[in-house]
C-alpha cells in the first residue's frame, strides 16, 4: 500500500473517532494539533486502525509513535511485510 | 485479528454521521432513543453519548420521571472508557443513566470513607468491576492446596465486605461484574492440579461469585460467560491492559454497556416480558396456507427441520421460565390451527400461546391486539420475524416493539434471541413457572364471560378467593418482583429492593399484604400488594398499591379496599390516605382513589394528587370476593 492511500483510509479513521469531517491530516500532525486527542482517543485511533488495515500493531511499534508520518510509514511497512 | 462481537440483533445504522448531526443541529430524545436502537460500534456509542450528554447534561426531563438512575462504577482499574456503552445501552431502552467512577484504584477507600465524592453522588445503582490481575495480586503458584484456600477465601470476604458497604451506605442494587479469565495456563488441560494458579484460581473464584452473589442478593454481570463465547482475546487485550491498565478492550464497550444496561432495565421491571412469533418461515419452514399441514417443513429427518424445531423449543423453554409467547401471522386461522393442532413434529402447541393472532391484518394492528389481549404494554413484546419488509413495517409504525434482526439461517436464532437479552430475569419466581397456565385459565374465563348473561353472574360463577397474607420470606421473591415490574395498576410506583423489603416486615409501623387470588379454573398467583405504614395515632398512609393488570375487572380492588380498611382500623387507624403519582405508564389508576370513595386533599401541578378516605364513614362494598387470611 502505497502512502496515498494509507493517508485517505486514515482521514477515514480520524473522521470516524472525532466524529467530524473537518480534519486534515498532514505528516507533522500531533496529538497537541486536534482538540480531544487525548490518551483514550490515541486508543482509538490505533484499535480502529487495526480493525481497518486488519493487523495489529506491537507494543514496541507504539511506543515509536510521535506524528502522524511515523503511523503512517508504519502501516506502509507492515502492509508490504 | 479477531472479529469484533457487536450488537447484532439491531438494525444497522445508515447515514450515522448524518442523523448524529441531524441530532446536534435539533436534539429530540426519541431521536436519541432510535440511533442507540441501532448497531453502533464503539466509536459510534461514543460519539452518541457525548452529543447526547451535550443535549440533555440532566436527562430528558419529566417525561421519564423516575427512570433516572445514578450508578457508580467502582472499578480497580480503567474504567473511564465503559461510561459511554453503560449510557448508551440505557437510552437504547429510554432510561438516563448519570455515571460516577471512584478514583483510579480508590474503591475501597471512598466505600469506607463518608465523606467522599461516591456517598456525595448518592447512586442509586452500584457496578463493582474488580479486575483479575488486582484481585489474585498475592498469588503465588507455589502454594499448597490449603494456602490457595485461605486466599480464595480472604478474597471472598473482602468482595463480600465491598457488597455489604455499598448495601448499607447505598440501599441500591448491586452489579458485579465478574473478572475476566485472563491468565495463560501454567500445567495445560490439568490446570486444576495446580493450586497457586492464577487461571485456575480466577476459574473458582467465578463459581465461588455465582453462590455469594445469590446469598448477598448480588446481581452477577457474567463477562467471563460472555468472554467464553466471543472469545477472551476479543475482550481483553495484555498490550492494551500494559498500556492503559484497561481490563475490558474498548472496542467491545456497546455489548459490555448493554449488559449493564439490560440488568438495570431488569431491576427496575423493564425486561420485554411476551414473544410474538411470525409463523411461516419463523417456526416452520415453508407456507402453511400453500404447501399444507403436509408440505411444511419441520421435524426429524431434515436439517432445515430440526433448526425450525430448535427454535420451538428455545420458544418452549422461555415460556417455563415465565416467557409469554404470542403468535402474529398473516394465514387463514384454520390453516394455522391445524398445524398447532395435528401436527406430530410441533414442539409449541395452542396451549402454549397466550395470544393467537392470525389474520390478514397488518401486524402492527395486530401486535397492538396481543399487547391489549395480555393487558401488557407494547413495549414488552419481541417480535420474531424472518420477513424483514414486516420487522421494517413494525420498527416503522411501533418503535417501542423490540424486532431483532433475525439470522435468515433458522439454526442460529435461537442463540441471537439469548444474545439480545430482552428477557434478562434477575429471579425465577413460582409465579414464572406456571404463567402460561395462568393466562391459558384466563382464556377459559373470557369464554365464561361471554356465555355469562350479565357480569354479575360471570363474576359470581367464578367462585373467587382473595387470600391475603402478611409479607413473608416464602413470597419474598414474588413480593420483590411485583413491586418492581408492575407499571400499569401501580399508584406510587415506589421500588423496593429485598432488603427494603425484609425491612418492611420488621417494622412494626407498617403493615404489607401478599393477595393471591383463586377462583374456579385455578390460583392465580400472587396478584397483588398493600404496602400501608402509620403515619400518626389515627393516619394509615397506603404507601404501595400495585396489582396484576391480568386480574382486572374482577373487582379485586374492591375487595381489597374492604380489606385495607378492616385491617387499619383494628390498628387503630381513623383515616386512610392515599397518593397517586404519575408515570408514563399508570394513567389507569389516575383515578382510582376518586373511584372507590376517597376526597381529594391536594393536586399537584405534575399530576400527583393525595386522598383521603374517613374510615368512621366507610361501608364495605359488597362483591363476588371471599376475603380470607391463608
Amino acid at each position: 500500500m502505497e502512502e496515498s492511500e494509507v493517508y485517505e483510509i486514515l482521514t477515514g479513521v480520524f473522521h470516524d473517532v472525532f466524529m467530524r469531517n473537518d480534519i486534515v491530516l498532514r505528516p507533522g500532525l500531533t496529538a497537541a494539533d486536534v482538540p480531544g486527542w487525548d490518551s483514550f482517543k490515541q486508543i482509538e485511533i490505533v484499535l480502529a486502525a487495526q480493525q481497518h488495515f486488519g493487523f495489529r500493531f506491537s507494543t514496541k511499534e507504539l511506543d515509536g509513535l510521535e506524528r502522524l508520518d511515523d503511523l503512517v510509514k508504519l502501516i506502509v511497512a507492515k502492509t508490504k511485510a | 485479528m479477531v472479529s469484533t462481537p457487536v450488537l447484532y440483533w439491531l438494525p444497522g445504522a445508515p447515514e450515522f454521521r448524518d442523523r448524529l448531526a441531524a441530532f446536534r443541529a435539533r436534539p429530540s430524545w426519541d431521536l436519541a432513543v432510535a440511533l442507540a436502537n441501532s448497531r453502533l460500534d464503539f466509536l459510534a456509542t461514543n460519539a452518541l453519548d457525548e452529543a447526547n450528554r451535550q443535549a440533555f447534561p440532566n436527562g430528558p426531563g419529566q417525561e421519564i420521571a423516575g427512570d433516572t438512575i445514578r450508578l457508580a462504577i467502582l472499578g480497580s482499574s480503567t474504567v473511564a472508557h465503559l461510561h459511554a456503552g453503560i449510557r448508551v445501552a440505557a437510552l437504547r431502552r429510554g432510561l438516563f443513566v448519570s455515571t460516577y467512577e471512584a478514583n483510579y484504584g480508590q474503591y475501597w477507600q471512598e466505600l469506607q470513607d463518608k465523606g467522599s465524592m461516591l456517598h456525595r453522588f448518592q447512586p442509586t445503582a452500584v457496578l463493582f468491576t474488580l479486575d483479575a490481575y488486582h484481585l489474585l495480586a498475592g498469588v503465588n503458584p507455589s502454594w499448597q492446596a490449603q494456602d490457595a484456600d485461605v486466599a480464595l477465601a480472604e478474597l471472598c470476604g473482602h468482595i463480600e465486605c465491598c457488597w455489604t458497604c455499598a448495601r448499607e451506605a447505598f440501599h441500591c442494587p448491586i452489579l458485579h461484574q465478574t473478572p475476566l479469565p485472563v491468565f495463560p495456563a501454567l500445567l495445560g488441560n490439568n490446570e486444576h492440579r495446580l493450586p497457586g494458579s492464577r487461571s485456575w484460581l480466577i476459574q473458582q473464584l467465578n463459581m465461588r461469585l455465582r453462590e455469594m452473589s445469590d446469598h448477598a442478593r448480588v446481581e452477577l454481570m457474567a463477562v467471563d460467560d460472555r468472554a467464553a463465547q466471543d472469545g477472551v482475546r476479543v475482550w481483553h487485550d495484555p498490550a492494551l491492559w500494559h498500556r492503559t491498565k484497561q481490563e475490558i478492550s474498548p472496542v467491545v464497550t456497546p455489548v459490555y454497556g448493554e449488559l449493564v444496561g439490560r440488568l438495570l432495565a431488569a431491576a427496575r421491571g423493564r425486561s420485554a416480558k411476551c414473544m410474538v412469533l411470525d409463523l411461516d418461515n419463523t417456526v416452520w419452514g415453508g407456507v402453511i396456507g400453500d404447501d399444507g399441514m403436509d408440505g411444511i417443513v419441520l421435524g426429524q429427518g431434515s436439517a432445515l427441520g430440526e433448526a425450525f424445531l430448535s427454535v420451538q423449543r428455545y420458544a418452549k423453554e422461555l415460556t417455563q421460565r415465565g416467557v409469554i409467547l404470542a403468535v402474529c401471522s398473516k394465514n387463514d386461522e384454520a390453516n394455522a390451527l391445524e398445524a398447532f393442532e395435528k401436527h406430530p413434529e410441533m414442539v409449541l402447541r395452542r396451549e402454549d400461546i397466550s395470544s393467537f393472532v392470525v389474520n390478514w391484518n397488518d401486524k402492527a394492528t395486530n401486535l397492538r391486539i396481543v399487547a391489549r389481549e395480555l393487558n401488557i404494554g407494547l413495549d414488552a413484546l419481541v417480535f420474531v420475524d424472518d420477513n424483514p419488509f414486516e420487522r421494517d413495517l413494525v420498527r416503522r409504525e411501533l418503535p417501542m416493539v423490540a424486532v431483532p434482526e433475525v439470522p435468515d439461517d433458522p439454526a442460529l436464532v435461537p442463540q441471537c434471541l439469548a444474545d439480545a437479552g430482552y428477557f434478562e430475569s434477575l429471579s425465577i419466581t413460582q409465579e414464572d413457572r406456571t404463567r402460561t397456565q395462568q393466562y391459558s385459565s384466563n382464556r377459559e374465563r373470557v369464554a365464561l364471560q361471554a356465555a355469562a348473561t350479565d357480569l354479575s353472574s360471570y363474576l359470581r360463577s367464578l367462585e373467587m378467593q382473595l387470600l391475603w397474607r402478611r409479607f413473608d420470606r416464602v413470597g419474598l421473591k414474588r413480593t420483590v418482583q411485583l413491586i418492581n415490574k408492575t407499571n400499569q395498576f401501580n399508584l406510587t410506583t415506589r421500588r423496593y429492593s429485598e432488603d427494603d423489603v425484609v425491612a418492611i416486615m420488621d417494622d412494626d409501623r407498617a403493615f404489607a399484604l401478599q393477595l393471591r387470588l383463586l377462583d374456579k379454573f385455578g390460583d392465580n398467583g400472587i396478584i397483588g400488594i398493600v404496602i400501608g405504614r402509620i403515619q400518626s395515632e389515627d393516619v394509615l398512609l397506603i404507601d404501595t398499591w400495585l396489582m396484576s393488570c391480568r386480574v382486572l375487572g374482577r373487582q379485586v380492588e374492591l375487595a381489597t379496599l374492604n380489606l385495607v380498611a378492616g385491617q387499619a382500623r383494628s390498628l387503630g387507624a381513623e383515616r386512610l390516605i392515599g397518593e397517586y403519582l404519575p408515570t408514563s405508564k399508570n394513567g389507569m389508576v389516575r383515578d382510582h382513589y376518586s373511584n372507590y370513595g376517597f376526597s381529594m386533599l391536594e393536586s399537584k401541578p405534575d399530576g400527583a394528587s393525595r386522598w383521603v378516605l374517613e374510615l368512621a364513614k366507610f361501608t364495605p362494598v359488597d362483591n363476588f370476593i371471599e376475603v380470607r387470611e391463608g
